[in-house]
């Protein structure tokens, strides 16, 4: 078995805003499901994390910048860790993804570990 | 209790007790001499009780003896007294003067620390359990084989192991320090969460041994809960669960030990007292900012204490076996959860998630994949139910899955 990040990406300005309580609530089960059935698998290497819309950009001549700016239509918003034999597998466990439904895609790397 | 009924109560509580006192004394490497000193103590006492009647006092009386026995061991072997006990000696000028301390405060000091002594992580977790089950509480070699479903033979040899294990490490007899506890406290928490699970889930038939072993868990659990230094979240939230779990003892097992269903059992045979100590450990449990495995599982082990089959608590269930598998996987949470998954979500969800999981050589696997497509495609129920027939070992399980596929033909018809 092999880990892959999962690199969740999505614009910002499509994510509902000011989302009720309820609403929010349906979001955390969506994700939990979505995570509890890749864990159930016993694929889960590290749930990962959300990220802040806000940060900065440090250049290579030490310029820091504000950003990454969230006027982009493909904003990272959070990654997670999975395990599986393949890229295609992988793949596989990323369908599903709550990011999906509201537009975002799931970006699947193999990690290389040295 | 007459003579031949208090002769083995005595050897469950006491015995543990003054080893645990006279291994504490003696150090590890001699916790050979400190179970020869009781048990010729118990040797005693089945020998005088039974000429002469119970003595009025018999605890007392075993403590005196132990004392006695302790102090004569000492004197005749004055190498021993020279070479081991320099640091008892610093306190006493000779060694009929040496304080055994039989007071409950060093015996419930001694047992937290031979608690540590028993977890440590240089034996592996069949040993520990081993050994719990030995110097915690009072198991003889028999008892231990028969709650493995194993021979004498082998667990003598597996304790002897664990034993020299101890001595050649150099295990020290103390309560780790504050900044050690918490690495020393989750190998010990482990150990009595494998220790009551042996008791609740073991396939022997024997129902008192098997409570037993969860009435010792619980008590050892205890312990750490009323000491100050290991009354922590994560050890209230284990006891939470066992009060939990224990509340359905009488009614999860037949008087043939086998086990009955949870949606089948006699709500009213729940014992109320427990469900009541649970909830009050687990509310303990949720005073600080880190959650273990052991809250997720007393979580889940609080709403199966709710009768009432409704979508809310399967939706609770659903979500702390969703975040137990997060931190902790184990196949049979992972089949559980699909279950909560299909009570809370619906069977065609659940039938995906589970077929994505193929522990296709589990028995339970199967089961679960039967009961999902009972009503739903009952061929394919048939097929699941065949294979977790084949799968299954104990009768009760077997008897428990023919009845279902006899019930999946019937709807067939």
């Amino acid at each position: 078995m092999k880990d892959f990040l999962l690199v969740y990406r999505t614009d910002y300005n499509t994510m509902p805003q000011g989302a009720s309580p309820e609403q929010m609530q349906a979001s955390v089960k969506r994700w939990m499901d979505w995570m509890g059935g890749i864990a159930a698998q016993n694929k889960l290497t590290d749930r990962g994390n959300r990220l802040v819309p806000s940060g900065k950009v440090v250049k290579s001549d030490n310029v820091i910048a504000d950003g990454p700016y969230t006027e982009i239509k493909e904003c990272i918003v959070g990654y997670s860790i999975v395990k599986a034999n393949s890229i295609e597998e992988a793949a596989e466990l990323a369908k599903g993804c709550p990011i999906l439904a509201i537009g975002g895609n799931v970006e699947v790397r193999e990690i290389n570990d040295i | 209790m007459n003579q031949t009924e208090l002769i083995p109560h005595l050897f469950r509580t006491e015995y543990r007790k003054i080893v645990s006192v006279l291994c504490k004394l003696f150090g590890i490497e001699h916790i050979e001499i400190a179970e020869d000193i009781v048990s010729d103590t118990f040797l005693l006492a089945s020998e005088l009780w039974g000429l002469k009647g119970l003595p009025e006092n018999p605890t007392a009386w075993l403590y005196i003896v132990a004392k006695n026995k302790t102090r004569d061991y000492l004197k005749r072997n004055s190498l021993f007294a020279k070479k081991i006990s320099k640091e008892i000696k610093s306190n006493a000028a000779t060694s009929e003067e040496i304080e055994i301390d039989l007071s409950i405060k060093n015996i419930n000091d001694s047992q937290l620390a031979m608690i540590f002594v028993v977890c440590h992580p240089c034996n592996p977790a069949e040993a520990q359990i081993g050994l719990a089950l030995n110097l915690l509480c009072g198991f003889g070699v028999d008892e231990i084989a028969n709650a493995f479903l194993t021979n004498k033979a082998a667990i003598y040899k597996r304790l002897q192991r664990a034993k020299e294990k101890l001595r050649t490490e150099k295990i020290e007899i103390e309560q780790p320090t504050l900044a050690e506890i918490d690495d020393r406290l989750s190998t010990v928490l482990m150990v009595l969460y494998l220790l009551f699970n042996e008791g609740y889930y073991s396939p022997n038939q024997d129902v008192t041994l098997r409570k037993d072993i969860c009435l010792e868990a619980m008590r050892l659990a205890y312990l750490l809960v009323e000491n100050e230094q290991t009354n922590k979240p994560f050890p209230k939230a284990l006891l939470s669960l066992m009060c939990f779990q224990s509340s359905r003892f009488d009614a999860r097992l037949n008087q043939n030990g086998e086990t009955i269903l949870y949606q089948d059992q006699d709500a009213s045979l729940w014992d109320q007292e427990l469900i009541a100590k649970g909830e009050y450990f687990l509310n303990q449990a949720s005073q600080g900012d880190t959650i273990s495995k052991y809250h997720l599982e007393a979580g889940i082990a609080y709403w199966h204490t709710i009768k009432a089959d409704t979508k809310e608590k399967w939706e609770y269930i659903l979500q702390l076996y969703n975040q137990l598998l997060l931190i902790d996987y184990s196949p049979i949470a992972a089949l559980n959860r699909t279950y909560a998954l299909a009570k809370a979500n619906g069977k065609k969800e659940a039938i995906i998630e589970a077929e994505k999981i193929k522990l296709t050589d589990n028995h339970l696997y199967h089961s679960l994949l039967g009961e999902l497509y009972t009503d739903f495609d009952n061929t394919k129920a048939i097929s699941h139910l065949q294979d977790a027939l084949a799968l299954a070992k104990s009768p009760a399980d077997k008897m428990h899955i023919s009845n279902k596929i006899l019930e999946c033909r019937q709807k067939q018809l």
